[in-house]
């Protein structure tokens, strides 16, 4: 559309003000309407679709007869009494120990490593992009590259016999009660860079004249940030909190490709639990229940926190 | 330094202090980078090495005969499963699937948040929020609706294909993966147009409705030509984000040799026929790694403001 042809079309719109005028203030909308329309139904009616599910008793395929919640009573009956313990309760426990490590040691990582580069140091342009590259691989090469290093019989292990401490041993990548943990080292490697970057940024944005201040009246460096810099950077430990604790219920790709689920599924989370149940065992009404379960635990997240962050500025 | 500080503590301890504290600084500084480093560092060494020498060898020793075969071995042989015909044709499935997806959503994103900031409506808000949401969803909770509506998508093609002789990409995998990550990534493309369009002046537009000029003209004369910066920064997250992804290309393009890159990659590593090649492994996950790795290198900026924007608020 062209300036010419839309001053052309000048004229007739003054005879015919309505028709023309009317398009002209529904086009705003019309151009929403369908992403708009795609988010209504591929978002919210897939979320209805796959809660309705969870109610039947869908196997292979799906069923639309609904039989009460038999799905959730079996994920919860199988729980507490089964032994060995069933794989959603050791999902859920997984997710439990993966979640809490994850999100703490990434928080006090790139906390500690943000206050660091922001002690004035020299190469600061070279050692930022060093911390952060991980953040732009795919948690497949990532788990592939950890895999290896963490093999007992060819990583870490081996280099560090080779280098004559022939005692070392670490072999929880191969281990059920440990290999979780594998999963949360890899995990931090891979994000705690970018918190690092969020960090760094909230301290670039601190008022100097506060910090001055605050030295002027004797405050040592550790009240400096105890006292006065940390409690500043609150807004910043939410949003990482937020981006930590939605990456890590969605965490699938790293548990398979680093521990291909682990021996016997104990490397299991909720969304390894959904896709096996889902797409290799045929229990799908089971494997819906999983995935609401994780939906509703991330809408108790992030519902509060976009509902604080819309409101704030009516307009 | 200890020793010529400790007689004068008074005047030169706080000195040497400073100076310690700055060696422990810059000490802790180097020791992260190395952590950082270490799996790409062993990584990119092992792809270079022969299998000789990574059953004999130390796995941080640089490479003392350094060879391109294991890199061309993964390109053009390696077997995922029991097709051995290397990398480069999921490669280009990903290729096929990233760039489309990736236009179609930012152009997409961009026309939003111009509608959502400078054509506001009642309820702009709850529809901003509405599509907002949708970036956090777990994507578990919608995989299996639509993997019934794919599987009905290709039926459909199926019988435009009999009626008309074409099939409209109906049934496709690539156009399977593409029309998922459009409808799962206008989300975060909304956000990131809508928060930079947010800052932009609204006398600017006014001024040019004034002029007579149109929605789209506005659009395309005005606000496109000014956010080359947003453009960059979307374009990156968008295509890290959908060149990553794993979970919809397992469940959609799964097997077969319309893999992408990720889900060939994963194949190629678990395939457990013969002896494992672990430097031609190395070198399939180097491949599928760099793309993204140079985009990093030569947008790191960009890439990194994306990742804020996509992490801090809307």
């Amino acid at each position: 559309m062209s300036v010419a042809t839309s001053q052309i079309k000048l004229t007739p719109e003054r005879s015919r003000p309505s028709v023309r005028s009317r398009l002209q203030d529904a086009l705003p909308k019309i151009v929403l309407a369908p992403s708009f329309a795609i988010t209504i139904v591929f978002v919210y009616g897939f979320i209805l679709w796959t809660i309705y599910l969870s109610f039947t008793n869908s196997k292979t395929f799906p069923s639309y007869v609904i039989t009460g919640p038999r799905a959730y009573q079996r994920l919860w009956g199988w729980t507490f009494d089964s032994d060995p313990p069933s794989s959603w309760y050791t999902s859920i426990v997984n997710m439990g120990i993966f979640g809490f490590l994850y999100i703490a040691i990434c928080l006090a990582l790139g906390l500690f490593l943000a206050i660091l580069l922001d002690q004035k140091i020299r190469g600061e342009g070279v050692l930022r992009p060093i911390y952060l590259y991980p953040m732009a691989l795919s948690f497949i090469v990532t788990g592939v590259a950890w895999k290896w290093f963490l093999d007992p019989g060819l990583g870490l292990e081996q280099t560090l016999h080779q280098w004559g401490w022939t005692s070392f041993h670490f072999d929880w990548i191969k281990n059920k009660d440990f290999v979780i943990y594998t999963v949360v080292i890899a995990g931090v490697w891979q994000a705690s860079g970018f918190i690092m970057a969020m960090f760094l940024a909230g301290l670039r944005g601190i008022d100097g004249e506060i910090m001055k201040a605050a030295q002027i009246d004797g405050a040592t460096t550790f009240q400096l940030y105890r006292r006065i810099v940390i409690p500043l950077l609150r807004p910043i430990f939410l949003s990482a909190f937020i981006v930590l604790a939605h990456l890590a219920i969605k965490s699938y790709d790293l548990v398979v490709a680093l521990t291909s689920g682990g021996p016997g599924g104990s490397a299991w989370l909720p969304s390894n639990f959904m896709y096996e149940y889902t797409f290799k065992r045929n229990e799908m009404a089971v494997g819906s229940a999983s995935a609401v379960i994780m939906l509703m635990t991330i809408v108790a997240i992030i519902v509060p926190y976009l509902y604080s962050e819309l409101r704030e500025k009516p307009r | 330094m200890s020793a010529v500080a400790t007689p004068a503590r008074q005047a030169s301890g706080g000195m040497s202090t400073k100076t310690l504290n700055r060696i422990v600084i810059y000490g802790l500084l180097a020791l992260f980078a190395l952590f950082y480093l270490m799996p790409l560092f062993v990584m990119l060494v092992t792809s270079f090495k022969t299998m000789d020498e990574i059953q004999n060898g130390n796995m941080l020793a640089l490479p003392k005969a350094p060879t391109f075969d294991p890199w061309i071995k993964a390109w053009s042989e390696v077997c995922s499963g029991l097709t051995c015909v290397g990398m480069k044709g999921y490669f280009w499935n990903s290729i096929k699937m990233v760039v489309p997806a990736v236009l179609i959503s930012t152009l997409l994103g961009a026309l939003n948040g111009y509608v959502l900031t400078k054509w506001r409506f009642r309820g702009h808000t709850l529809v901003f929020a509405m599509m907002l949401f949708a970036c956090f969803i777990p994507f578990q909770s919608v995989l299996l609706p639509m993997a019934t509506i794919l599987g009905s998508f290709g039926r459909f093609g199926v019988t435009l294909q009999n009626a008309t002789g074409f099939n409209f990409g109906l049934g496709n995998s690539t156009v399977n993966l593409v029309f998922v990550h459009v409808v799962y990534g206008i989300g975060f493309t909304t956000l990131f147009f809508r928060n930079y369009y947010e800052a932009f002046p609204n006398e600017l537009i006014k001024a040019a409705q004034v002029d007579g000029a149109s929605f789209f003209q506005i659009f395309r004369r005005i606000m496109l030509p000014n956010s080359l910066p947003i453009i960059v920064v979307t374009v990156i997250y968008q295509f890290t984000n959908i060149w990553n992804d794993f979970l919809f290309a397992s469940a959609y393009a799964g097997s077969g040799d319309v893999m992408p890159m990720t889900v060939a990659l994963n194949n190629v590593v678990n395939t457990s026929t013969g002896v494992v090649e672990y430097n031609v492994n190395m070198a399939a996950a180097m491949i599928a790694a760099l793309p993204t790795l140079i985009v990093y290198v030569v947008a790191g900026r960009y890439f990194v403001r994306g990742l804020m924007a996509g992490a801090v608020k809307g």
